[in-house]
């Protein structure tokens, strides 16, 4: 298995050229900033030096003294300060300004990651520096076995074949799962030629049954006493919310114990792309298309994870493969859960055939989806309510995701309108029923729109320059 | 007969990135790397840290057993190839053994170039290229009063400066006018002639040595200069440069010229035979013609295109051909210096005096030099502009201004 490890990444559109980053890097090392920031080709945008903890590291390479090795647990590039003879032929090897002389005492710094533990990152009121731990993720689960055949015809880029095959790896073998259908089983997870297409026992139900199936099917287990298997769906929006919905309503009032995955790519997607309840408004499906006369869907998407909250499960949550972290922490509270009662995990799924994105911007759409509150990632138990898991505060507007996706690309003014309206809606109802529960982490301030024209020559340099001079 | 599908001849720089290129493509090709020295692999480059004392000699390798272990590759010392035999596909060792090969890799770096000095073979002298050299130079040190250096290159620098430190009265001879000929311009070089003047190294420059002479019964030496003056040392160090290692190569049908001709992805003239680094005539990126470029960072990037070409690696891009890099400390100092930095003929040169001393030299609004001292800048930020011949036009004065700072972006740009 390969390596992967986590990351500090820059996102430069967030970033208002502060500098926090680098007097909070400053003060942490006692030295120089190993994080730089500078002015960028217009008056708001800024750049990034810092190490990226390269693969194959140049800088090691051209090192004469062995001071400089990839770590292999963690990734980070070491420096070895008692081998160092301060040649400074590291820097030739860094084409990104990562490796370079602190003046203060004429050495090379780097950036360590802070041993996991980024303080620029923390530091960094924007956002715009995030610490991506998809590594991690990726190392802890990527040696568990692929519970899926290799090769499933979903399309390219499908985000859906990610969430079945990262949920199974963590779920594991002992598992009964239903894949009603849907996208997909129509991937070729139920198989063919009387084989499975899943390592775990997998069958499919009608879209309208799934849960009461799942149901008779955990009685009988908890009958003759097999209490470690997961009775589970991985089903799509159209099975959960609209024709399986009486069943899936049926089973969590029952508080039959249950992981129900619904999988939510706005529509159904693999007969032809036609609307379905969570189809948001202004959407264009097959069945909503746009002409004259149409301009895509006309009615709001209902909101099935609330709608499952009100039924008191023993733990609703919302997740989003744009955040990993997150999407495995609920997925453990939610196996947990499913011993005990109904539980149920709303993953949004982009999905780029249907909503016109392409293929390599899926993931991207997730977190912009996030971003602007037209996704909010929270979780429910009956004892604690709603909690957000990530803040709504500080937005963007809905307009920065819509325009990534192409079934949205009809909109007029008023459609937008109405869309962030919805979305406004959806998170004033979700706030006033999270008032009562911990608050997640502080979000992030939105960048400073116009920032000191740093790129200019002022007459006070400032620290931002000072360090970038070394 | 030991045959492996990968014979690296070397174990410095070029041989152990090729190693690496290698292993990236082709995990379990056999493969050995047979060398001259008795030590696991080690930098030419680290050895005035050794003649100081700041490096123990057993602190300096740059792998273990155990890499070799992991990556499969058989470390043979002690074994230095005495001839080649392209058409039976093998190396002969001095201890009779031979290995066959599939693909070799000439990585036999250079050796000290001793100039044709009268006297010279009647003196005892030191030069530096290995371990045992700094170590020999280290203790030869102790008992000396009086050092003479021929060179004023990295290596003679560095040793002068070692010398200097240790309390040795020292002088430099160099032909040139200045240290450090072709990295650094008159200005640059000057004030670095001035710390090495001010810690009491006499340079002696634009000076020839006319001929040696043992004094003492051998303990001492005169060296004679083209002025008529005479130096007295009781240890000489001979850095006049470097010339490849290829005497091991005579009649093997690979064609050498200064050193061994290789083409863009450093294939010799004869079949499944590479050469990478020191002992490799390349190209010069500025000029495009053959060149030697004797420094790390040349030899790290043929030793990967030659590993690629050996192992096969379709992703394998041609040589861009060599730029000179020099990071150079002198008494605590930064000297720094990539590509056409002493350039003055056709190109726009801005010099900067502020703080340190820098100077930019581009053509065309492009960069194609830089130099400091003082000042330190990313040299490897600067190499990649130089070899993008990324277009300055629009950021040009921001780039002269605050060249750190604009280069920076730029990278962080292309590498968004
Ligand atoms: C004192 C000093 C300071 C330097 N400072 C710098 C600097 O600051 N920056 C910079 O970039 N470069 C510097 N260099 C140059 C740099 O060290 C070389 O460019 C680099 O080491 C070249 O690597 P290479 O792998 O081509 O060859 P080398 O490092 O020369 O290694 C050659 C290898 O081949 C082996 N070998 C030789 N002949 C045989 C044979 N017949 N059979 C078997 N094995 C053989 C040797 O034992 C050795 O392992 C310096 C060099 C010296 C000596
Ligand atoms: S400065 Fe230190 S870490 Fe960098 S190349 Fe030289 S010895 Fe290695």
């Amino acid at each position: 298995m390969g390596a992967a490890f986590d990351t500090i990444a820059f996102k430069a559109s967030l970033c208002d050229g502060c500098g926090d980053c680098m007097t909070t890097c400053a003060e942490v090392k006692q030295g120089a900033s190993r994080i730089d920031i500078v002015p960028g080709a217009t008056e708001n945008a800024f750049e990034l030096a810092i190490c990226r903890q390269c693969g194959d590291p140049k800088c090691a390479m051209v090192c004469p003294s062995g001071a400089l090795a990839k770590d292999g647990g963690s990734g980070v590039i070491g420096w070895d300060s008692d081998k160092c003879v301060d040649c400074l032929l590291c820097t030739a090897g860094c084409a990104f300004g990562g490796i370079a002389v602190d003046p203060s005492v004429a050495r090379v710094a780097k950036c360590d990651q802070c041993g996991g533990d980024p303080a620029c990152v923390k530091s960094c009121p924007t956002g715009a520096l995030e610490f991506r731990k998809a590594g991690s993720l990726y190392r802890e689960y990527g040696d568990k076995e692929d519970l899926f055949v290799p090769g499933l015809s979903g399309c390219l880029g499908c985000n859906s074949e990610l969430i079945m095959r990262h949920a199974m790896r963590k779920i594991g073998r002992n598992a009964v799962l239903a894949t009603p259908p849907g996208c997909i089983p129509g991937m070729g997870s139920v198989g063919y030629n009387g084989k499975t297409g899943t390592k775990v026992p997998v069958f499919h139900p009608l879209l309208t049954n799934t849960a009461s199936m799942l149901a008779g099917i955990r009685r009988y287990y908890d009958k003759i006493g097999r209490k470690d298997i997961v009775v589970m769906a991985l089903a799509g929006d159209g099975g959960t919310a609209d024709c399986g919905f009486h069943a899936v309503s049926g089973a969590a009032e029952r508080g039959e114990k249950i992981l129900y995955i619904c999988v939510d790519n706005e529509g159904y997607m693999n007969t032809g792309m036609q609307r379905s309840g969570t189809t948001p408004y202004g959407s264009w499906t097959s069945t909503t298309p746009v002409g004259e006369h149409m301009k895509g869907k006309t009615q709001d998407a209902k909101n099935l994870p609330m709608i499952m909250a009100a039924h008191k499960c023993r733990y609703v949550a919302t997740a989003s493969t744009g955040y990993m972290e997150d999407l495995y922490d609920k997925l453990d509270r939610a196996i947990e859960a499913s011993f005990e009662g109904f539980a149920y995990l709303h993953i949004y799924s982009p999905c780029p055939t249907g909503w016109r994105i392409p293929s390599n911007k899926v993931i991207d759409a997730c977190r912009m989806s996030v971003e602007t509150n037209f996704v909010t990632l929270w979780e429910y138990t009956p004892a604690t309510g709603i909690r957000f898991t990530r803040s709504p505060d500080n937005a963007l507007p809905i307009t920065a995701y819509v325009k990534m996706i192409g079934k949205y690309r009809h909109l007029s003014q008023e459609q937008l309108d109405h869309i962030q309206a919805k979305v406004d809606e959806q998170v004033a109802l979700l706030r006033i029923m999270a008032a009562e529960s911990p608050p997640p982490p502080p979000a992030h301030r939105p960048p400073a729109p116009l920032s000191a024209p740093a790129g200019s020559d002022s007459s006070q340099p400032s620290l931002r320059r000072e360090i970038s001079r070394n | 007969m030991p045959d492996v599908k990968y014979l690296l001849v070397g174990s410095s720089h070029a041989a152990l990135e090729a190693l690496r290129s290698i292993r990236h493509f082709d995990p379990d090709g056999s493969m050995a790397m047979v060398t001259r020295d008795a030590q696991l692999p080690y930098s030419p480059t680290i050895l005035p840290y050794v003649v100081s004392g700041r490096s123990k000699p057993d602190a300096v390798l740059l792998r273990d057993q155990a890499f070799f272990e992991a990556n499969a590759c058989a470390f043979v010392p002690n074994a230095t190839a005495t001839g080649l035999d392209a058409k039976a596909r093998s190396v002969t060792l001095a201890n009779g053994q031979s290995w066959r090969y599939q693909r070799l890799l000439i990585a036999t770096g250079a050796a000290p170039a001793i100039p044709p000095v009268k006297g010279i073979e009647t003196v005892r002298f030191h030069v530096l290229r290995s371990l045992d050299d700094a170590q020999g130079l280290r203790s030869a040190m102790g008992g000396s009063r009086h050092a003479v250096v021929l060179g004023a290159g990295l290596v003679g620098l560095h040793a002068a400066e070692n010398m200097a430190e240790a309390g040795l009265s020292v002088s430099v001879v160099e032909m040139q006018s200045h240290v450090l000929p072709g990295y650094f311009d008159a200005k640059a070089s000057e004030r670095i002639e001035a710390a090495f003047t001010a810690h009491g190294v006499k340079l002696h420059l634009g000076c020839k040595v006319l001929a040696v002479e043992a004094r003492d019964g051998g303990h001492s030496c005169a060296v004679h200069l083209e002025d008529g003056r005479v130096l007295q040392a009781d240890l000489l160090l001979v850095a006049t440069g470097v010339k490849p290692a290829t005497d091991w190569l005579a009649g093997s049908g690979v064609q050498l010229d200064r050193g061994v001709l290789v083409d863009e992805t450093m294939r010799t003239t004869v079949a499944d035979v590479w050469a990478a680094g020191d002992v490799a005539q390349a190209t010069d990126f500025h000029t495009g013609k053959p060149a030697l470029i004797g420094i790390i960072p040349t030899a790290v990037e043929q030793g990967r295109i030659a590993g690629q070409g050996m192992a096969g690696d379709p992703y394998l891009k041609a040589y861009p051909g060599g730029i000179p890099i020099n990071t150079y400390r002198f008494f605590g100092r930064v000297a720094l210096s990539i590509g056409q930095a002493a350039a003055r003929d056709g190109v726009e040169v801005s010099e900067n005096e502020d703080d340190g001393y820098r100077r930019l030299v581009l053509s065309d609004n492009r960069l194609v030099g830089y130099a400091s001292i003082d000042e330190p800048f990313d040299v490897g930020i600067m190499g990649e502009l130089i070899r993008r011949k990324v277009d300055l036009s629009a950021v040009k004065d921001s780039f002269i201004a605050r060249p750190v700072e604009t280069g920076r972006r730029l990278m962080s740009e292309q590498w968004r």
